[in-house]
C-alpha cells in the first residue's frame, strides 16, 4: 500500500537524505489526516478554532514511528535556526516517553490537522511557536504513548494498568516482557485517539528533556552542508530561471531591446514578461541570471489605477524622515493615562527630544526561491520558504485558480528568516516560478539574486518620534509623551490605517512597566510607498530604542543614575526589580562610568530593559570608542520568559537577537535615493560582521510567569543599552539608528 | 574541462569564466556549497582550492583546472575537517545553517594551515558573515580546536 504521508508530500527527486524517508516511509503507519479547509482570514479561523473539538489530538497526522524506534515528527512549525524542530521533539517525546535524539523532524503540510496555537492560528512567527503550542504537543506525546500502552495491552493480553513505558519501550514488570515503541506502532496508531480527558501529563518535576540543554537535531546535517534548504532542491526535467525586476515597484515591462540578442545567449530557453519583471529560463541557473540581466527593458511608468503600492522616481528615504518629522499632529491616542498636557504644563522641568530610526532589510543568508512542478493531473507541487503555510496556499490557491486540494506545498528548512517569509505580495519568487513553470511546461526552480532579493525585500519600517516629558521637583518622570510619525508593518501591507491603531507599529512605546502616571502614546499614520514587513522583534526593535534611550535623557536630566532610576519607576514591581538587579549582578554589579578597563581604554555602560512579546529582558552594555566608532566589548542579557523548554537554544537565540540588535543599531540602514534602493548587496548594505560582535552573557530566569517567546525578545534592549552607554562615555545625546552616522571623538 | 573535486574526477561542459558555485551547484548537484550574495562578500560559497579557502561564487571554473577542489561534502574524509565539524556538533554553532558550511571551510582552511592559531589568526580567517549571529559560537569552537593541537597535528595541506 502506498503510503499516505508519501503522496502528500511528495518528497522531491534525486534527494540523498529525502530518499531516506521516502524508503523509510514505507512503514508509515495510520492515515495521514491532511485538512483542506483553507483559512480565509484569520475571524473564519477562530471559527475554525472554536469547532475544533480540540487542537493537535490526530495522533497519526503528526507521528510516524518506525521498526527501529526512530520517531518521524510533522511539525507544525517551520525550522528557520530559532530551534523549534528539536523544541518539539523535547515537548513531545517528554509526553511520549522517547528521547527526542531519535526524532526525525520535518514541516507538516498545510492543513487543519496542524493548527495547533491556542489563538487559533497556525504560523511561525511572534515568537509564538513554543508558548501557544506547549500544552497541546505535550498531549500529543501522551495520547501517543496512550495508544501505545493500548496496543501493547493487547499484544500481551494484560490490563493497560499492569504496564508502564521507559524510553521507546512498553514493559510489563511482573512478566518480565517489553515490546518496542516500533514493534507496536503499526497496531498503535490505527487505534482511536483516546479521550483527551483520559490522561495524565507528567509532572514536570519528573521531566528529562524539558527544561534540559538537549542539543539540536539538526546539528550535524548544518555542519556537514546535508541540511537541504528550497534553493538546494532538484526534481526531474527542472530548468533554472532568473528575473529582472522593474527598477521601482508599480512600473510595467515595455520593449525588450535586444530580446534576439538575449535569446540567443548561451543556455538560454526562453525570455519572458511577468508582472513588472521579466524572465530567463535556462538548464542552467548562471545562464539564466546572466542573460536575464542583460535584458535592456524599456520600464514604463506605472498607471494611476495601479493596484501596487507605487514606488516614486523622486522618493527618498531621507526626505520621507523628513516629512515624518514634521508631520503635524496630535495624531491618534494609543494610551493616555492622568492627564499627561496639565502636569507638562505645570511642569518645573519639561524635556523635549525627537528621535528616528531607520528602514532595514531582512538579509537572511538564503535568497528567496521557489520551485514548481505542474504534475501530470495538473495538479500543482511548490517548493517554497514560507512561515504560514495555510496562508500561502490559500494565495496560491486564489492566483492559479486551483482548488487547495490539487495543490501540494512543501515547506524546506528556512536559511534565515527574521520575518522575511510572511506572505507579501510583490516581494516572494512563487508566483513568478508558477506563471514559468506554466508557460514551459517543465518545473522551473527561480531563485532571486541578492541584487533582486535587496530590490522587493519588504522593510522594516520607519518613524520619528517626538517626546515630551514633565520632572517633578525631585527630578523624576512624572508625565511623558510619545508622538510616533509611522506606518506600521500590519497597516502597511493592509495599505490603509485600520479601526484600531496597529500594535505593531507603537509596541515598544505602550505598556511600558514603569510608573509614570500620566502618559499619552500616539501615532500619526503617515502612508509612504516603501513595502513594508515584520523583522525579528518589529516594533520593539525601534520603540525600545527610542523609549528607553529617552528615559536616560530623563534620569541625565533629573540627575538620577538611569539603573537606579529604574529600579524607583519599577517599586513594586518584583519580577522586572530582581530581573533589572539580575543583570547588573550578572555584569559584576551595576558601574555606569565612564572607567579605564585593563587595556587601557576609556569606557562606559549602559542599561535598557524590554517587554517583547511576553517576555521581560534587561541588558547592560560596555562600549568604547575605537576610530571614531562605537566598539560594543560585552553584553550582558536577562531573560525571564516565565518557563523554558531548552536552556541552549535560549542562549543561542539571545546570541543572534544581540547580533541582530548590534547590526541594526551599529552599522544597518536601507537608504533610498530616486526611488530606488543603494544597495543591491551586502557591500553596500554591511550587516555585523564577526569583527563587531560582543561577548555575550546570559542569565535566564525562569518566574513562573506565563510562558513568553524567545526567538525576538532579546533583541530590542540591546540599541538602548549601547546607545545609553555611548552616551555616557562621549556625553552626546544617541537620538537615531544607526550610530555609523554619527562620529566620536576620542573620550579621555 | 576537467576537474578534481573531492577526489574524483569531473568533466565538465561550462564556459572558462563561470563561477566556481555553479558547476558545482548545477552541475554537480553538490548543494552544500551555498549562494549568498554572489559577490564574495559573505562567504556561504567557502570551498577549498589546493587547501586554500576561496570563495567560490567569483572564481572562475577554469581557474581551478588541475587543481584539487574540496567542497564540504567531502570534508570529513579530511582529518582536520572531520575535527572541525565534530567541534561544531559539540558547541551547538549552527542555527539555520545556511552559512555554516562555508564557516566550516573557513576554520578548515585555518587550521589546516596553522594548527595552533591566535587570536589575530583566527579574527582573520574567520570573517564570513552569519545573519543568525553565530559568531561568539564559531569563535568557541574554533578555539577549542587551536587549543586542541594533539588531535589536530595533521600536515598542513595533506589531504588524510
Amino acid at each position: 500500500m502506498s503510503t499516505p504521508i508519501d503522496s502528500a508530500l511528495g518528497e522531491p527527486i534525486n534527494l540523498s537524505r529525502r530518499r531516506f524517508l521516502v524508503a523509510s516511509a514505507g512503514t508509515a503507519v495510520g492515515a495521514l489526516v491532511l485538512g483542506f479547509g483553507v483559512p480565509l482570514g484569520s475571524a473564519r479561523m477562530q471559527a475554525i478554532a472554536a469547532e475544533r473539538q480540540a487542537a493537535g489530538t490526530q495522533v497519526s497526522a503528526f507521528l510516524e514511528i518506525r521498526p527501529d524506534n526512530t520517531i518521524r515528527l510533522l511539525c507544525p512549525f517551520i525550522e528557520g535556526g530559532q530551534g523549534t524542530y528539536t523544541a518539539m521533539a523535547q515537548i513531545v517525546g517528554e509526553e511520549l516517553d522517547a528521547d527526542p535524539s531519535t526524532f526525525v523532524v520535518d514541516s507538516a503540510p498545510p492543513g487543519e490537522a496542524y493548527v495547533v496555537m491556542e489563538n487559533g492560528l497556525r504560523i511561525t512567527g511572534g515568537s509564538m511557536s513554543v508558548r501557544m503550542s506547549y500544552p497541546t504537543m505535550r498531549r500529543l506525546g501522551a495520547l501517543a504513548r496512550a495508544m501505545l500502552l493500548q496496543a501493547a495491552s493487547a499484544r500481551l493480553n494484560v490490563p493497560v494498568s499492569e504496564l508502564t513505558t521507559e524510553p521507546s519501550h512498553v514493559l510489563h514488570v511482573a512478566s518480565g516482557r517489553s515490546l518496542s515503541y516500533g514493534e507496536l506502532a503499526g497496531l498503535a496508531l490505527d487505534l482511536a485517539v483516546p479521550a483527551i480527558d483520559s490522561i495524565t501529563l507528567r509532572d514536570p518535576s519528573q521531566f528529562r528533556w524539558i527544561g534540559k540543554p538537549v542539543r539540536r537535531l539538526d546539528s550535524y546535517d548544518k555542519s556537514t552542508g546535508k541540511a537541504l534548504y528550497t534553493i538546494d532542491l532538484q526534481v526531474d526535467g527542472m530548468l533554472h530561471a532568473a528575473v529582472q525586476h522593474a527598477p521601482r515597484l508599480g512600473m510595467t515591462v515595455g520593449e525588450l531591446r535586444n530580446e534576439a540578442q538575449v535569446k540567443a545567449m548561451k543556455g538560454v530557453h526562453s525570455v519572458h514578461r511577468l508582472p513588472g519583471a521579466v524572465a530567463v529560463v535556462a538548464e542552467r541557473w548562471w545562464h539564466a541570471k546572466r542573460a536575464v540581466e542583460a535584458i535592456q527593458v524599456q520600464w514604463q511608468e506605472p498607471s494611476s489605477d495601479s493596484p501596487l503600492r507605487i514606488m516614486p522616481a523622486d522618493f527618498s528615504s531621507v526626505a520621507f524622515r523628513e516629512r515624518l518629522a514634521n508631520e503635524p499632529g496630535p495624531g491618534r491616542d494609543a494610551e493616555v493615562e492622568g492627564d499627561f498636557a496639565g502636569t507638562l504644563a505645570k511642569a518645573k522641568t519639561p524635556v523635549e527630544a525627537t528621535y528616528h530610526n531607520q528602514y532595514v532589510n531582512h538579509a537572511q543568508l538564503e535568497p528567496p526561491s521557489a520551485l514548481a512542478r505542474f504534475n501530470p493531473d495538473g495538479g500543482l507541487e511548490i517548493w517554497l520558504p514560507n512561515q504560514a503555510q495555510d496562508f500561502f496556499l490559500a494565495d496560491i490557491a486564489k492566483r492559479t485558480g486551483l482548488d487547495p486540494s490539487r495543490i501540494t506545498l512543501h515547506t524546506p528548512l528556512l536559511g534565515g528568516f527574521f520575518g522575511r517569509h510572511f506572505l507579501y505580495d510583490t516581494a516572494n519568487p512563487y508566483p513568478q516560478a508558477i506563471e514559468l513553470a506554466k508557460a514551459v511546461g517543465r518545473p522551473i526552480k527561480l531563485i532571486w539574486s541578492r541584487e533582486e532579493e535587496f530590490l522587493r525585500d519588504p522593510l522594516r519600517p520607519m518613524a520619528v518620534v517626538k517626546f515630551r516629558a514633565a520632572l517633578d521637583a525631585n527630578g523624576l518622570p512624572v508625565a511623558i509623551e510619545a508622538v510616533s510619525a509611522t506606518e506600521g508593518p500590519t497597516e502597511g501591507l493592509a495599505g490603509k490605517q485600520g479601526e484600531k491603531l496597529d500594535p505593531s507599529a507603537l509596541e515598544g512605546l505602550t505598556d511600558k512597566a514603569y510608573a509614570i502616571a500620566h502618559r499619552r502614546i500616539a501615532q500619526i499614520y503617515v502612508k509612504g510607498p516603501v513595502m513594508l514587513g515584520y523583522w525579528r522583534s518589529v516594533g520593539n526593535s525601534l520603540n525600545d530604542f527610542f523609549y528607553e534611550a529617552f528615559l536616560d535623557e530623563l534620569a541625565d536630566k533629573g540627575g538620577h543614575d538611569p539603573y537606579e532610576l529604574r529600579l524607583h519607576l519599577l517599586q513594586g514591581n518584583a519580577r522586572l526589580t530582581h530581573l533589572l538587579q539580575s543583570v547588573a549582578e550578572l555584569s559584576g554589579g551595576w558601574k555606569r562610568g565612564p572607567f579605564t578597563a585593563e587595556d587601557g581604554s576609556r569606557r562606559a555602560r549602559g542599561v535598557a530593559m524590554a517587554s517583547p512579546f511576553g517576555t521581560e529582558t534587561a541588558v547592560v552594555a560596555e562600549v568604547s570608542i575605537e576610530n571614531g566608532q562605537v566598539k560594543v566589548h560585552d553584553i550582558w542579557q536577562a531573560i525571564d520568559p516565565g518557563s523554558i523548554v531548552n536552556p541552549a537554544i535560549v542562549e543561542a537565540q539571545v546570541n543572534g537577537a544581540v547580533a541582530l540588535g548590534l547590526s541594526q543599531a551599529l552599522v544597518e540602514e536601507a537608504v533610498y535615493v530616486d526611488g530606488k534602493p543603494r544597495a543591491r548587496n551586502y557591500d553596500l548594505y554591511p550587516i555585523l560582521p564577526p569583527a563587531r560582535m560582543a561577548r555575550v552573557h546570559v542569565k535566564v530566569i525562569e518566574s513562573g510567569a506565563k510562558m513568553g517567546g524567545i526567538g525576538e525578545p532579546p533583541l530590542p534592549a540591546v540599541a538602548p543599552a549601547v546607545a545609553n552607554a555611548v552616551s555616557r562615555l562621549t556625553g552626546q545625546r544617541i537620538r537615531s539608528m544607526p550610530f555609523s552616522s554619527y562620529t566620536f571623538s576620542q573620550p579621555t | 574541462m576537467e576537474l578534481r573535486i573531492n577526489q574524483k574526477t569531473y568533466q565538465v561542459d561550462a564556459e572558462a569564466d563561470t563561477p566556481l558555485l555553479w558547476v558545482i551547484r548545477d552541475d554537480l548537484g553538490l548543494t552544500g556549497t551555498k549562494y549568498g550574495c554572489g559577490l564574495a562578500q559573505c562567504g556561504a560559497c567557502s570551498v577549498l582550492v589546493d587547501g586554500n579557502v576561496v570563495r567560490s561564487c567569483v572564481t572562475p571554473v577554469a581557474g581551478v583546472v588541475g587543481r584539487e577542489v574540496t567542497t564540504i561534502e567531502a570534508i570529513e574524509v579530511d582529518e582536520v575537517g572531520k575535527r572541525v565539524v565534530a567541534a561544531w556538533v559539540e558547541y551547538q554553532v549552527a542555527q539555520c545553517g545556511y552559512c555554516q558550511s562555508g564557516q566550516v571551510m573557513a576554520a578548515t582552511a585555518l587550521l589546516k594551515r596553522t594548527p595552533k592559531p591566535n587570536d589575530a589568526q583566527i579574527a582573520a580567517a574567520m570573517v564570513n558573515l552569519c545573519r543568525c549571529g553565530t559568531y561568539n559560537a564559531i569563535n568557541a569552537a574554533v578555539h577549542e580546536l587551536a587549543t586542541d593541537v594533539a588531535t589536530l597535528a595533521a600536515p598542513a595541506g595533506e589531504i588524510v
